[in-house]
């Protein structure tokens, strides 16, 4: 590892990634300072860390998203760089900016990288500068009706008809041929100008029953490289609930494409640290199409790490510090298969109810191949006031069939007493057929849960 | 009658308006009927309705507006 010239890391953010990022921090010899709102005067990461700040009041508006007062903390506290994890402020450009300008380091890429990879348009259009296959579309808005009713036939029905000001699924139509489009197409935009102010839309392809495939890339500024892909198509309300790498719906072939693009990308806009390139993967047509790239370190990085043998927030820190990239593209390789599920504090037989309670007995999965990443403990009560993610239970295995079997003994070996979890979906899910076979697509999830409403209950769901 | 008590379900922040600048569900002593939104409990960035679980006349709101609540927290009063 280059000698950084970080010696102090401030860490913006809460629960278990701020655990990890203090791990990594320590496994650099970097010292630690978090910063935390009163909800979270007794969390775990507080309770690890080598300093600690408070920052406000529970409302994340109020801490962990104020600039001002984790600015201070960092001034205040010596710390000469801030790691924002995944959320919060992590992917805020204006943020990143003030890190800089406050003379410390953003472990991340610049603010105007993620600016201009948050702008979903921009984005396309460096894809496509990038020769990376994008969703067949418009480009941009488009206008006259008459040329988008065209470019509809040439992509191919079905097509999706969005507001350019539309966001989070509001405003969208399909349209299945030429008529449903001249009816729709001029529909949806008097729609989104009555909505948003804004009458713009575009079209894109509907990609059916399309896998959720992701590149994890490095970069220093100069350089790039991937860390192969991960499959993130098990999703509720497009959350990603179990995530696997490889995905074994990928030929070589294609890995090979879908990486290239990755790091072609990654490298056409000089990118500085830890990304995601996320792509729909159409088993049918063995096509692939670039959907956006993530500024951040991903809940989900984990999996990457078991089948790579990587820190990859460690590697992060490294970089912000002025590090160089470790590896060439020839010495990253992987092995075996790793599976991710995520825990939260949710009940899955009761319409997965956000549910915050007291943790009391705890026994973690361990032995060979399984690593547990939680904000955990016995007695500590999670609090209500930010997301569920409890803690992430990751599994690694010569290939798939074993890394399933150690899923399985890792999730009987887990006890969380004292509030429901996610647990039993996962149980529950290991006997699918589909899941076992990985015959899954981003939409397979909901009806299948629609399907089997007593698996669940059965698995050791709460009554309710 | 009897004084009958409307629980929280859930832990969390409780909301007695469905957005800050609108008014209130209901008020005291306003009539509900079973089945009636009387407030939001906002948990983990999702918000859950409370209904009332019974007609009745609302005495008082133990709770007051953007304050926590418990699991099993009575956060209204009927009559």
């Amino acid at each position: 590892m280059t000698e950084g010239k970080i010696k102090k890391l401030l860490i913006a953010n809460r629960g278990e990634i701020a655990v990890r990022i203090i791990r990594a921090a320590r496994d650099l010899g970097i010292a630690t300072v978090q910063v935390h709102s009163d909800a979270d005067t007794e969390s775990r990461a507080v309770r690890m860390a080598d300093e600690t700040v408070n920052i406000g009041p529970p409302a994340a508006a109020k801490s962990y998203l104020n600039v001002e007062s984790i600015l201070k903390a960092a001034r205040d506290s010596g710390a000469d760089a801030i790691h924002p994890g995944y959320g919060f402020l992590a992917e805020n450009a204006e943020f990143a900016d003030a890190v800089a300008d406050a003379g410390l380091i953003f472990v991340g890429p610049s603010g105007d990288t993620i600016r201009l990879m948050g702008d979903k348009a921009a984005a396309r259009a460096e894809a496509k500068k990038a020769n990376v296959p994008t969703v067949p579309g418009s480009d941009g808005v488009i206008g006259d009706m008459d040329a988008a009713a065209r470019l509809a036939e040439e992509i191919g029905f079905p097509v999706m008809i969005k507001a350019s000001a539309g966001g989070g699924g509001r405003g969208i139509r399909i349209a299945n041929d030429g008529e449903e489009f001249r009816t729709l197409a001029p529909q949806a935009s008097s729609e989104a100008k009555a909505a948003f102010g804004d009458g713009g839309i575009y079209i894109e392809k509907v990609i059916e029953r399309a896998r959720h495939i992701e590149v994890q890339v490095l970069g220093d500024g100069e350089d790039a490289v991937h860390f192969f892909e991960r499959e993130c198509s098990l999703q509720r309300r497009r959350q990603k609930v179990w995530e696997e790498a490889p995905s074994i719906a990928l030929g070589e072939r294609v890995r090979e494409e879908l990486c290239a693009a990755a790091v072609a990308l990654t490298k056409a806009v000089n990118y500085k640290g830890a990304g995601t390139i996320e792509f729909l993967y159409d088993d049918e047509t063995g096509e692939f199409y670039f959907i956006e790239m993530n500024t951040r370190i991903q809940v989900e990085h984990p999996v990457t790490e078991m089948i790579c043998g990587v820190d990859l927030v460690a590697d992060m820190i490294a970089i912000a510090g002025g590090g160089k990239l470790r590896v060439n593209q020839s010495q990253v390789t992987r092995s075996g298969h790793a599976i991710e599920v995520r825990l939260n504090a949710e009940d899955p037989a009761n319409n997965f109810m956000p549910f915050p309670g007291v943790v009391g007995e705890l026994l973690a999965p361990d032995g060979p191949g399984v690593r547990f990443d939680h904000m955990l403990y016995p007695g500590y009560a999670v609090p209500p006031f930010y997301d569920s993610l409890l803690g992430k239970l990751i599994v690694w295995a010569e290939d798939r069939d074993k890394a399933l079997m150690r899923l399985k003994r890792a999730l009987d070996e887990l006890q969380i007493e004292g509030l429901p979890t996610t647990a039993p979906l996962f149980q529950a899910l290991l006997e699918s057929d589909d899941v076992r076979a990985s015959k899954v697509h981003t939409r397979w999830l909901e009806p299948w849960l629609a399907e089997n409403p007593d698996l669940i209950r059965q698995k050791g769901g709460s009554e309710t | 009658m009897a004084k009958h008590e409307v629980k929280s379900p859930i832990p969390g922040t409780f909301y007695r308006k469905p957005a800050p600048d609108q008014p209130a569900f209901k008020e005291v002593g306003d009539k509900v009927s079973k089945g009636e939104t009387i407030g939001l409990v906002e948990v983990m960035k999702t918000f859950h309705e409370v209904k009332a679980d019974a007609d009745g006349t609302i005495l008082v709101f133990p709770v007051d507006d953007s304050d926590p609540v418990m699991a099993g927290q009575t956060i209204a009063e009927l009559d």
